[in-house]
């Protein structure tokens, strides 16, 4: 693996893959009384977020926690940056502290790239403006690699025919096991989204087929060149689709003309139960977060078994701690040494 | 600008002789070598065996003689960002880049938009004495896009302004279009139009294409910039007035252009040498000093642009030379300032992109980077072919010096150079403006 983590286009399925394994290994200490391991004793992970996001945020902290990193948190609000300091000048400072990894989040596409070039930590992408989030997509990937690649291993019938709505059976953890196959619709504004430019690139470097649903105006006029189809017909693809990916959609984007009014786009493109009535059996619904409810998805689609929402955060936590843990503990440890390392 | 001397307290006497120099005719590759002999700001004699006695002789064995370069869109920043760049400075870099005049675009601070900043700007140029400066008039108040400026006190000053234009912004109300266009009949005015409709290009970052959508930078169309062209076309035609396109930057751009001439209009347009050579590709990493008004585009619009200059559809090659301090790029990407130098590398990018691509000779060079520009800017004095009895402005090139990297240090104050570390062929090795050299031995003189 690289020495940062800032696209999902960094990644090859081996690495893709490394991660998800060493995050089921992690898994299990979630159900152990003392969650911790020594692994990141004695160094420093510095959280730099310029945007709100407590979610992210506290996710990457508990992650750092459990591996026993020192975690230090910087907010551009009450921060130095409120006075206007640089982007450069903070990466100085982080530097001669010693950070040996920073988690950042930026309003600005790119951010994350251009703090790569001026510290010698590792740098991990926790968003870039409408660029990426890659730690967003290993844990979409995980989530969607718990609940539908177990049949893959089995061989034989396609993941769409074997899944197991409601969560995996104690004991099949999928691990080696890649998303082919497996059908994967994200819906909305992906024009602006970090969520989909990640996913779209790691679940398809993960072997899923990946199909973007949404108006024309929110996707990129260049999007056929992604290693994905584009679809304008939601309803077309539900029956297709083995997972559905619902983005936030951010209201001020109908005054940008991307679209008429907020409930023409709810009926067009928002997963209701109707909606939802049309997937297969063993379908799942994912939503990054935070949800409009009552815009791109129903409240009773959110709270539904299908949907793995809740489940999403805590595999985040999981999947950042591997991150953390190849990045920092070094690839020196071959994943299968991992339960030697987690005992 | 014919009564501009030099600085002051240069030398105007001193002769020169320029030995064994190869003048690019219309007839390449044979080129005629020969010798040139200047005075009193004029060339004197050219042939062999020139009776040259008192003159200083300068062995131009290998070199080529181009008329003094001139450059219809320069970014000198004074008066108000003397941070980024001087008079003084700017002019250094463009006689090292082989120039004897420049046009300072409008966009300072205060706005050349009187007769009093463009006479400033115009004496800054003389005493500065590196090259001569012809300041730009702006078309609007402020360049705010409200209200003409006063551009016939501008055309009548000192300065003699002849190229209006608001560069930076795009002149996007089309009523105030025609009447700029029409106003500036009255004195053989030009209006130099920055294409970029506002609306299509809010908070744009990056050329909209592949690179956008996976850099996640918002997209600047290229129709933002064509629609605005094919409209000043048109209206350059109803009125009958002189239109030049700035820095053009994409096929589309090119070919309503090439209609336009097509139909006789008054059409004329700049190419900038970082569209000769760079694409949105070089945006790969997001480092700012790749981004640029218009943004850098892709191989194909590079191709056909190149192929526009070669066919003479665009007329010249202009630096749009845009200094700015680090800390307006050592930034992010969205927050950094658009803009990059060009003088001190101009000849040499065309030099790769044009000539040694095969799409144009020296001869075709001396065309695109003095005489045109010096055509369109009305500016007398500058751009004549080297003949004798016309003005001793010339810059002496070496061609078959070795690629050597681009170094950002230069005359200019302001290191946002996007060709640093970029292997480049030749060198300029002097400039002479009116007989006397600004540049010697590829340094100050």
């Amino acid at each position: 693996m690289k020495r940062h983590l800032i696209s999902a286009a960094d990644l090859s399925r081996a690495d893709a893959l490394l991660i998800l394994d060493t995050a089921e290994e992690l898994a299990s200490l979630a159900d152990r009384p003392i969650k911790k391991l020594p692994t990141l004793r004695g160094r420093t992970v510095v959280n730099l977020f310029y945007e709100d996001s407590t979610r992210t945020r506290i996710s990457f902290e508990a992650a750092a926690k459990r591996l026993s990193a020192d975690v230090i948190n910087f907010s551009a609000k009450g921060s130095s940056v409120a006075k206007g300091e640089s982007l450069k000048d903070t990466a100085l400072t982080l530097e001669a502290m010693g950070a040996d990894a920073v988690v950042i989040r930026h309003g600005a596409s790119g951010a994350a790239h251009r703090l790569a070039g001026w510290v010698r930590g590792s740098v991990l992408n926790a968003g870039d403006g409408t660029h990426e989030h890659p730690t967003q997509a290993l844990l979409d990937a995980f989530t969607i690699r718990r609940r539908l690649a177990g049949g893959v291993r089995g061989g034989g019938q396609p993941p769409r025919d074997r899944g197991v709505p409601g969560g995996r059976p104690p004991g099949l953890t999928p691990r080696g096991a890649g998303l082919d196959g497996i059908r994967v619709t994200i819906v909305g504004d992906v024009l602006h989204s970090r969520v989909a430019r990640s996913n779209v690139l790691l679940l398809s470097t993960l072997g899923a087929e990946v199909t973007l649903a949404a108006p024309p105006t929110l996707l990129p006029l260049a999007v056929g060149s992604w290693p994905c189809t584009v679809s304008y017909d939601l309803d077309g693809e539900l029956p297709k689709s083995d997972v559905v990916m619902m983005l936030r959609v951010q209201q001020e984007r109908m005054t940008a003309a991307y679209f008429p009014s907020v409930r023409e786009y709810s009926r067009r493109y928002g997963l209701d139960a109707s909606r939802m009535a049309r997937l297969p059996e063993h379908a799942i619904v994912m939503h990054p977060g935070p949800m409009n409810r009552g815009v791109e998805i129903a409240a009773e689609v959110a709270d539904s078994v299908r949907s793995t929402i809740v489940e999403q955060v805590a595999n985040g936590v999981t999947t950042r701690m591997a991150v953390l843990y190849l990045l920092l503990g070094g690839t020196e440890f071959p994943a299968t040494e991992l339960p030697a390392v987690a005992r | 600008m014919t009564a501009a001397g030099p600085g002051a307290g240069r030398e105007n006497h001193a002769r020169w002789l320029i030995r064994g120099v190869a003048i690019p005719g219309e007839d390449e590759p044979g080129s005629r070598v020969t010798d040139i002999l200047l005075g009193g700001g004029t060339i004197t004699a050219i042939g062999s065996g020139l009776d040259h006695s008192g003159a200083r002789v300068l062995d131009a064995d290998g070199l080529i003689a181009l008329p003094g370069l001139v450059d219809l869109h320069t970014h000198l920043r004074e008066p108000g960002r003397e941070d980024a760049e001087t008079v003084e400075t700017g002019t250094a870099a463009a006689a090292l880049g082989g120039y004897t005049a420049v046009h300072a675009m409008a966009n300072t601070d205060p706005v050349a938009d009187t007769a009093g900043v463009v006479e400033q700007v115009w004496r800054l140029g003389r005493t500065a004495g590196h090259c001569d400066v012809q300041p730009v008039g702006a078309v609007t108040v402020g360049l705010a896009g409200a209200r003409l400026a006063e551009l016939g006190t501008m055309a009548d000053s000192a300065a003699r302004v002849r190229v209006f234009s608001d560069d930076g912004r795009c002149v996007s109300d089309p009523l105030l279009m025609r009447r700029a266009l029409e106003y500036v009949k009255a004195f053989d005015g030009v209006i130099a139009q920055h294409a970029q409709d506002p609306r299509l290009t809010e908070g744009a970052q990056l050329n909209e294409g592949e690179m956008s959508a996976r850099l996640g930078l918002a997209g600047w169309p290229a129709v933002a910039e064509e629609a605005i062209i094919a409209r000043d076309c048109l209206l350059a035609a109803h009125v009958g007035s002189a239109l030049h396109i700035c820095h053009v930057s994409t096929a589309g751009s090119a070919e309503i252009i090439r209609w336009a001439k097509s139909k006789g209009w008054r059409v004329t347009a700049e190419v900038t040498p970082h569209h000769l050579l760079l694409t949105d590709e070089f945006a790969a990493a997001y480092d700012p000093v790749f981004k640029v008004n218009p943004p850098l585009r892709t191989e194909a619009d590079v191709a056909e642009l190149r192929r526009a200059l070669a066919d003479g559809t665009i007329d010249c090659v202009a630096t749009d030379h845009a200094p700015h301090p680090a800390e307006a790029k050592e930034t992010e990407w969205a927050e950094a300032a658009f803009g990059m130098t060009g003088l001190e590398t101009a000849l040499r990018v065309v030099h790769r992109a044009m000539v040694d691509t095969g799409l144009l000779d020296w001869h075709g060079v001396a065309d695109r980077m003095s005489v045109r520009p010096a055509r369109i800017g009305r500016l007398a004095g500058h751009g004549a072919p080297l003949a004798v009895g016309g003005p001793a402005n010339l810059t002496l090139y070496d061609p078959a010096a070795p690629a050597e990297a681009v170094t950002p240090a230069g005359a200019s104050k302001s290191r946002n150079t996007p060709f640093a570390g970029m292997e480049l062929p030749g060198r300029v090795l002097a400039t002479f403006l009116r007989g006397v050299p600004t540049v010697l031995d590829g340094k100050l003189a």
